[in-house]
């Protein structure tokens, strides 16, 4: 017969499985309670005029929608990521195709991830001090928003990147480089579009981080209820919308807030989806 | 088994006028051999690895339209040398390459010498397959054309060089499927294709069939046999009677330096060094 | 021959320089993104340093960080309620929120059946996805309000801890912790796990091998080698807390004095610059008080940032050292 574990030792075993359990639980409680409050407060203020209507800046009456803040949202984030997407990329091809060990790569590397620490109030700030206070292309604007978004994004999008770059088996490279293709050409032809899913993903998710951000916004693109196309303008948005409308008396502008917040996370979430599609669709090897 | 390479090699050039469509100008073609290959001779050849000196100090010639293979046991530097001749080695980060090597009498190291057009000049098949993962078959054997930027008529070409590697009648009508689709010898042959695509003058094959079953390192050493009427082969193996098989002349080498480098029947039946006949007759691997 | 070896010698060095011109262009375009990338943190520091300037001139740094006073309309600037609001909500944030972001990594690594990890995974993983302003929402509407009773108990029941009793405020001090602990829970949580798959199987099965029950194989052989990794894993999580923003300001009630229970209002120094960042836009010592608080900020930033390296890289080191020979055995 095989002897029993003893029965102190056994219980320890079976408390600390369900303490760990437990922690878990508590974990997920937040997201319950977040998505669960989003729906019961924000579902009622989404209606068709919710979407169709800028806010109207009134203290009475119907507060109006919240087309300029996610028109604006769509654009400043849609620029953010056409420049930090790009950059972020440049900055990962040259950490895995040509600095591999040496120590000004190591350098970009540390800098790379102090980017990632820094909180993205400060980013808005530097925007603030370098783009805004100096007056360049007018005062608030939405394009300044978007650096201040991209500072954000580029360094999640460099070390996304750099790890499915290196993912990129050595002997394509090789292969490549063997047939008399030059550097660039194996670049973009063989590396680029080999680890392209990765990138994409990685970027998307980078996009998504970038889109709930409020506080760089708050000091670049401002914000406006008409709705504008032009990026050059001062620009809603929906993070910044839902922090003004949170402190608000008023049930109703309250109730767009729940609103805003419902369509910002739904944005978020889609984006986020979309992303691990992608990824799960690539694993060719 | 000993005899059998020097007969083949004896009747090599009679059959291969026939068996090999020519590629240029065949009128200026000798008779027996359908292209002339280059002479590459390595002249005090060393190779480091950071600061371990992997390869000290070769010297030897390889033949036009012959078939080298570089024997010996695993670690004793074969490949390395082999990379260093179309300067592969240097890839590899914070490995470097001392003496020379020259293709006829043109020194591939020489300052004003572009890396890209020796790699076009001297193929190279790897250990393992290793076709682009995101390119059709027809991409991955027209990848080395457009990756080495020539224009033309790819498809002729194509078709030519799949002929070549053997591997036309298997694969002629599902071109646009991937190439990783492919069993692992066919890979290799697919990949054997896209290196005589390019049209050089010499092929490296670094282990080719070790990753592949029997039958289909068959079909690669019948090639090897058919690819010397057109290039010099230089073929690294460790499979001692692959080299037999293959090989006009063999070189043995051990512990980074070129033992004994004479004719195949020679090395595995008479050799002079007395490491090479504990090596071929199994003393130690 | 003779003609083929003229013909061979040409064509090696047939490529024009003109062709090469991609290749050089790439290298050095990608080197200077790197190298901007360097410049940008550098210009980014002397900009928020040369822009506070006149207000550490004025108070001198000493005085700034460490004086006890924040009133903008008396031109009183003194950060250590904003030092110290941001120090209690992060320690907060990390007392909550790392005990159960390493619960749950370890649950999900070493405990849960295989068919819930991955759900389980993305579970956690979506807490990041949720915006700050949406926590800050979620707090002021449900999380306040809900949780005040409980607090007010607590406070109570337990006055003789430190830092506890007297009357709950709405927004405090705890509330911003909270809700920082469950921002920072998926990232402390998702790097544990990754530290945790890196120690050897080996390891673990030597555990269990002699008799272990899994938690006794968790604390014999999980925990002890992954201890840096979570160490770093929580200074980053350190990091975020200390620099986020919206939640806190929505939910600490930006009150700039050192209260005397976690349940007291209190500020932060990055609700400081979000909060009164339109009305100090016409006051220069005013905005440059704020520039200061950010250049405070981010220098703590920097140092947390720095610590979690170290402790995130001396676990690699640990495993690179251990991999090989848990691989040799």
């Amino acid at each position: 017969m095989i002897a029993p574990v003893a029965a102190r030792r056994r219980r320890t075993d079976q408390v600390m499985r369900a303490v760990l359990l437990g922690g878990t639980l508590v974990a997920l409680v937040p997201l319950v309670f977040v998505v669960y409050y989003l729906f019961k407060q924000g579902i009622g203020a989404i209606s068709w005029d919710f979407f169709t209507t800028d806010p109207t800046g009134r203290f009475l009456g119907p507060p109006g929608g919240v087309k300029s803040a996610i028109v604006g949202t769509i654009m400043i984030v849609g620029l953010a990521a056409l420049i930090a997407i790009p950059l972020g990329i440049g900055v990962a091809l040259y950490l895995v195709e040509y600095g591999k060990q040496n120590v000004f790569s190591n350098v970009v590397r540390y800098f790379v991830d102090v980017m990632t620490g820094v909180p993205s109030i400060v980013f808005g700030l530097f925007i603030y001090i370098v783009l805004v206070l100096t007056g360049i292309g007018g005062n608030f604007a939405g394009w300044k928003g978007s650096i201040a978004l991209a500072l954000l994004m580029l360094p999640v999008v460099t070390r996304s990147a750099e790890v499915v770059l290196g993912l990129v088996p050595n002997s394509l490279r090789e292969a490549a480089l063997a047939l008399g293709a030059p550097r660039w050409k194996v670049v973009f032809r063989i590396v680029l579009p080999t680890a392209l899913p990765g990138l994409i993903t990685g970027s998307m998710l980078a996009v998504a981080r970038g889109a709930g951000e409020t506080a760089p916004l708050l000091f670049t693109a401002f914000a406006v209820n008409a709705t504008t196309w032009n990026l050059g303008e001062q620009m809603n948005s929906l993070p910044i919308q839902i922090f003004n409308d949170v402190r608000q008396p008023q049930a109703n502008i309250v109730e767009r807030a729940w609103g805003s917040a419902l369509t910002l996370v739904a944005m978020i979430l889609i984006l986020t989806l979309i992303a691990r599609l992608i990824q799960r669709r690539s694993r060719f090897a | 088994m000993s005899t059998e390479p020097t007969e083949r090699a004896a009747q090599a050039p009679a059959e291969a006028v026939p068996a090999v469509t020519p590629r240029t100008a065949g009128a200026k073609a000798p008779a027996e051999i359908v292209s002339p290959g280059r002479t590459v001779t390595l002249d005090g050849l060393k190779a480091f690895y950071g600061s371990s000196e992997a390869v000290r100090g070769i010297s030897l010639t390889y033949a036009a339209n012959e078939v080298t293979a570089m024997i010996g046991p695993s670690g004793c530097g074969k490949s390395t040398v082999v990379r260093c001749i179309n300067r592969m080695h240097e890839e590899i980060p914070g490995a470097h390459a001392e003496g020379s090597v020259l293709l006829d009498d043109a020194d591939v190291y020489a300052a004003d010498v572009d890396v890209v057009a020796v790699r076009r000049q001297i193929g190279m098949v790897f250990q393992k397959p290793n076709p682009f993962p995101t390119m059709s078959i027809f991409d991955n054997v027209a990848a080395g054309l457009r990756l080495s930027g020539r224009r033309g008529d790819v498809k002729d070409r194509v078709e030519q060089s799949l002929r070549g590697a053997g591997l036309w009648e298997e694969v002629k009508d599902r071109l646009s499927q991937p190439g990783i689709g492919l069993s692992g010898g066919q890979q290799q042959r697919l990949c054997i294709a896209r290196t005589i695509a390019v049209e050089p003058e010499v092929i490296i094959m670094d282990e080719p069939a070790s990753a592949l079953d029997p039958i289909s390192t068959l079909k690669i050493e019948e090639l090897v046999e058919q690819l010397k009427t057109r290039y010099t082969i230089i073929i690294v193996t460790h499979n001692m009677q692959q080299a037999a098989r293959v090989a006009d002349k063999t070189a043995f080498m051990l512990s980074g330096e070129l033992v004994e480098f004479a004719e195949t029947e020679k090395i595995f039946t008479n050799p002079d060094d007395s490491r090479t006949e504990d090596y071929v007759t199994g003393k130690f691997g | 021959m003779a003609t083929g070896t003229v013909a061979s010698g040409d064509r090696i060095a047939s490529r024009s320089p003109l062709s090469r011109l991609p290749d050089r262009l790439l290298r050095w375009v990608l080197t200077g993104l790197a190298a901007a990338i360097l410049l940008l943190i550098a210009f980014f520091f002397i900009r928020l340093a040369t822009e506070s300037e006149p207000v550490f001139s004025k108070y001198g740094v000493i005085d700034f960080v460490f004086s006890d006073e924040w009133v903008p309309s008396q031109e009183l600037y003194g950060a250590l309620p904003l030092l110290v609001g941001t120090i209690i909500t992060s320690v907060i944030a990390l007392a909550i929120g790392v005990p159960v972001a390493v619960a749950s990594a370890l649950y999900i690594t070493e405990l849960a059946p295989q068919r819930l990890k991955q759900p389980l995974t993305i579970l956690v993983e979506l807490l990041a996805a949720v915006p700050s302003v949406v926590y800050g929402l979620w707090g002021v509407f449900v999380l306040i309000p809900k949780l005040r009773p409980a607090e007010q108990w607590f406070s109570d029941t337990f006055a003789f801890l430190p830092f506890v009793g007297g009357d709950v405020a709405g927004p405090n001090s705890f509330i911003a912790g909270l809700i920082l602990a469950i921002m920072i829970l998926p990232i402390v949580s998702a790097i544990s796990r990754e530290v945790m798959a890196t120690v050897p199987v080996e390891q673990k099965e030597a555990a269990l091998a002699l008799g272990a029950t899994r938690w006794e194989m968790i604390r014999m052989a999980v925990l002890p080698y992954s201890r840096a990794g979570i160490s770093g894993a929580a200074m980053l999580g350190l990091g975020r807390a200390i620099g986020e923003t919206i939640a806190a300001t929505l939910v600490i009630g930006n009150a700039a004095v050192i209260g005397d229970s976690i349940f007291s209002q209190g500020y932060t120094l990055a609700a400081v610059i979000a909060n009164e960042f339109g009305e100090a836009a016409s006051d220069p010592t005013h905005r440059a008080a704020l520039i200061a608080a950010g250049l405070v900020l981010f220098v703590l930033t920097l140092i947390v940032n720095a610590l979690a390296r170290y402790f995130v890289l001396r676990s690699e080191r640990a495993t690179a050292r251990r991999v090989p020979k848990g691989m040799a055995g």
